[in-house]
């Protein structure tokens, strides 16, 4: 903002430049290279990869390892948002099964699908429906969270607990299929030679990147994080600002249900139960902090990336998918103890 | 947003219309007033002290002259002009920056976004131009003489360092009057002379400051004219240079009042030693050596960081201490440990009831018998019996004003509350009673039963130690040990006049100044 700089008038005589102490340098190359910190470990496991197996390093491994991971990577990017303004949101993983499922239970004919679904909307109007839903539930968490001052935690809880409990009750615990070609498109469609779901979330992080790191509502978020009320001193609406994150992240988890729901051409009841834990696991390795104002889009996206990675090479070195858990777990617990240990800051 | 060019660049001299005027103002809060028809008239490039013991009503003008609080009466000016409405903060801004003591800088952003949080230069597409932002910001801190790299993120910067990037970001919005609140609180010598300094060169520039400190020396040192408030009133404006020290202790203290006199009846010979401190060190440097007898009551006197809250948290274990021993009764306490002191017949009212204090959801039994479970028990479980019995006892005694035994202590005054930490102190019998700021912010009646339970442990043959800068506190001890810097440096025994005192806890010495 150049009228800014104008009102640096009246330099003091013999003002010396600045010159950058060296003794900051290394910090500040640390700073920059938390953003690549996982970089080293996604190249490792890609070694070991091919190691166990190669077909790990195959473009049509690359290719699924990317869309098994990228409804799961929308939330996560979707919760980094909500995570680096200081609060955070249980309740997208049910965002994720419920918006599809309302849109669904209004469109699909119930003479083709046992009796379930109302027919009451045309096709046309799904996808419109499934961002809807997320935009209001988003409101509803903004209302409780930021107008009443409830406690983020609980009352995304209970939005988790009502809203899959929603969905039940209007799926009757069934699945819904026979799915609109209009909601099945994203999910199923290829482009380019690669399914269209990793092109929506390779451009969803990459408009992440650009807003959170090159905007000024995204500083905001950060500043917000890491001292509200230095943010508000310094002129940032900050509940509005928080609510449109608690928005804008349950709309991202309506659009990933959406693309699963192409993908599997059908809404299951339990669609998205228990994601939430991998998401977070996902966006804390990432370096995004727990407690706000810390952590960028790249890292979510990179946390996310390992994770995948990691579960693909069990995967292929034909681990029985009953372990899965536990070294998810594993693999959680000693990325945290690591990035203690090399950042010498606890992790939260 | 558009920002008005620079107030004043052209020095101390010509214009004369003060940067800011506060006439007749008046703030009440519930029923205490802050401010009675006080005011302030600073003239631009001068350095303005404000100074005025704690409760003088200084913070409540400060927040009146930087737009946070409307006054109630009166009326602010700056530069002959009225005062913006609350709402403009930008205005504001433009007119007046304080930096508090408590920062308002980001820890996780970086120097250079701090300086420009919310202000961002923007290119095209509304995307912020890091680099241009980060030259703008490099550029700013260089016109200032601020040596810091703007890359780095603020909570890597020194205390020093943040003051001086706050300063910076005051003068970018065109702010050329800016309030220091106590800025060498947590600076070093070397960091006070570098922030000195740079004060000096900023008004050589045309900058005016309003600077707050407890450090008398400091103002002689760097401030041209000297206001002093009192009870919430103006007492005097003055050139520092036509003030003597003792004027300005005297301005600050007032008359002295006469209290009723408490009984000092000289200690037995006999008397056996119950605290015994030796060559105590607190990892923040503060030193003491004290011996205390049963039956007397000692003050430790100091201003804000003198080291007198450091080494009384060291004496009881709630800091490790760094070096020396802390003797109860013979019995050397192992360092930090609160249990330790405790078993050793230590009772202690910490410094911050709030935060150490009190557990504000619990009941008044609870909180008052926490420090004894052994007491309460019968065949290893907690009586509720006994618990209540040892909580009436306590009310009744400190004249807590509660329903019962069973009332959150959230519920009572900050008065009552205080009792209910004085009870806990109480409840082992201790030998040794240990009271930082006992009567912080709490009515009359309750300092005088907090003040008078002190007496009554004294008689049972206790050892008391009062950490405080209330005058009133103090005056109920036997000797006084004044702190600063973290050294002794008097020692005043039961009598001294109230001048005398302060003079010492603000460093200065009345008879060779």
């Amino acid at each position: 903002m150049p009228e800014t700089l104008s009102t640096m008038t009246s330099p003091p005589a013999g003002a010396s430049p600045s010159a950058p102490p060296s003794t900051s340098a290394r910090s500040l190359v640390l700073t920059r290279l938390r953003d690549l910190a996982l970089v080293p470990a996604i190249i490792a496991v890609a070694v070991v990869g091919s190691l166990v197996n190669p077909v790990f390093l195959s473009t049509d491994n690359l290719l699924n390892v990317l869309q098994s991971m990228s409804e799961i990577a929308i939330l996560v990017l979707a919760q980094t948002i909500v995570l680096i303004t200081g609060k955070m949101d249980l309740s997208l993983e049910s965002t994720f099964g419920l918006a599809p499922g309302i849109a669904a239970w209004l469109v699909v004919d119930p003479a083709l699908t046992r009796g379930l679904g109302l027919d009451v909307l045309p096709d046309g109007l799904a996808v419109p429906v499934v961002l809807l839903v997320g935009a209001l539930v988003g409101a509803v968490n903004g209302l409780l969270i930021v107008r009443f001052g409830l406690n983020g935690f609980i009352v995304t809880l209970g939005m988790l607990i009502v809203l899959r409990g929603l969905l039940t009750g209007i799926s009757g615990g069934q699945t819904f299929f026979a799915l609109p070609a209009s909601m099945t498109y994203l999910g199923s469609a290829t482009w380019f030679g690669a399914p269209a779901s990793i092109w929506v979330s390779l451009l969803l992080f990459a408009v992440g990147i650009v807003v959170l790191g090159y905007t000024r509502v995204g500083r905001a978020l950060y500043a917000i994080g890491g001292n509200a009320d230095a943010a508000r001193a310094a002129g940032i609406r900050t509940d509005r600002v928080l609510w449109a994150a608690l928005v804008v992240a349950s709309v991202l988890a309506a659009l990933a249900g959406l693309l699963i729901s192409g993908r599997l051409a059908a809404v299951p009841a339990a669609q998205g139960d228990g994601a939430i834990f991998q998401v977070f696991a996902a966006a804390v390795i990432g370096g995004v902090s727990l407690n706000g104002g810390k952590g960028s889009v790249f890292g979510a996206f990179t946390g996310v990336l390992l994770l995948f990675m990691i579960i693909n090479v069990l995967t292929l070195a034909g681990v029985p998918a009953q372990w899965t858990n536990f070294l998810n777990g594993a693999v959680i617990l000693v990325a945290l103890t690591v990035s203690r240990i090399t950042g010498g800051k606890a992790q939260t | 947003m558009s920002v008005r060019s620079p107030a004043s660049t052209d020095g101390p001299a010509g214009d004369l219309r003060p940067v800011v005027e506060a006439v007749h103002i008046t703030k009440r809060f519930g029923s205490t007033t802050a401010l009675a028809d006080a005011g302030i008239v600073v003239r631009p490039g001068e350095t303005h002290a404000l100074v005025g013991r704690n409760g003088a009503g200084k913070s409540t003008l400060v927040s009146i002259l930087t737009g946070l609080q409307a006054p109630d009466d009166g009326a602010v000016a700056f530069d002959g002009r009225p005062a913006p409405p609350l709402g403009d903060r930008a205005a504001w801004r433009r007119r007046v920056a304080c930096v508090y003591q408590k920062s308002t800088i980001i820890p996780t952003l970086t120097v250079a976004e701090n300086l420009f949080l919310n202000r961002h230069d923007r290119g095209r597409g509304g995307l912020i131009r890091w680099s241009r932002l980060r030259r703008a910001a490099q550029e700013l801190l260089a016109t200032w003489s601020v040596d810091v790299d703007v890359r780095q993120p603020a909570s890597t910067l020194s205390v020093e360092q943040r003051q001086f990037v706050e300063i910076a970001r005051a003068l970018s919005f065109g702010a050329r009057f800016i309030i220091l609140d106590e800025p060498t609180a947590q600076l070093d010598g070397a960091g006070i002379n570098r922030l000195f300094d740079r004060l000096r060169d900023l008004r050589a520039h045309g900058v005016t400051f309003l600077f707050i400190s407890h450090h008398l020396q400091e103002i002689y040192e760097i401030c041209d004219q000297v206001t002093v408030f009192r009870d919430a009133r103006h007492v005097v404006t003055a050139p520092v240079a036509e003030l003597s020290r003792p004027a300005l202790v005297a301005a600050m203290t007032g008359e002295d009042v006469t209290m009723p006199a408490a009984d000092h009846p000289p200690l037995p010979a006999d008397a056996p030693v119950l605290l015994s401190v030796r060559d105590l060190v607190t990892p923040s440097g503060a030193e003491l050596s004290l011996e205390t007898r049963a039956g007397e009551v000692v003050g430790l006197a100091g201003g804000g960081g003198s080291g007198k809250v450091e080494v009384a948290e060291a004496i009881v274990g709630l800091t490790r201490r760094a070096g020396g021993t802390v003797a109860v009764d013979g019995r050397v306490l192992r360092p930090g440990s609160v249990p330790d002191a405790l078993d050793a017949g230590v009772g202690l009212v910490p410094q911050d009831r709030h935060r150490e204090g009190l557990v504000p959801l619990l009941s008044i039994a609870e909180n008052v018998t926490m420090t004894v479970p052994e007491r309460i028990a019968r065949r290893g479980l907690i009586s509720p019996g006994r618990r209540d019995a040892a909580a009436r006892a306590a009310i009744t005694e400190l004249a807590v004003k509660a329903a019962g035994p069973h009332v959150p202590v959230a519920d009572l005054s900050g008065g009552n509350q205080q009792k209910v930490v004085m009870g806990r102190a109480l409840a082992n019998d201790p030998k040794l009673l240990v009271l930082i700021t006992p009567t912080a912010g709490v009515d009359v009646r309750s300092k005088q039963t907090l003040l008078g339970v002190v007496e009554q442990v004294r008689r049972r043959g206790a050892a008391v130690l009062i950490v405080s800068d209330e005058l009133d506190d103090l005056r109920i001890c036997d000797r006084v040990l004044v702190m600063f810097a973290g050294r002794v440096i008097r020692e005043l025994a039961h009598g001294w006049p109230d001048n005398e005192l302060v003079a010492a806890m603000e460093g200065v010495d009345l008879h060779h100044a």
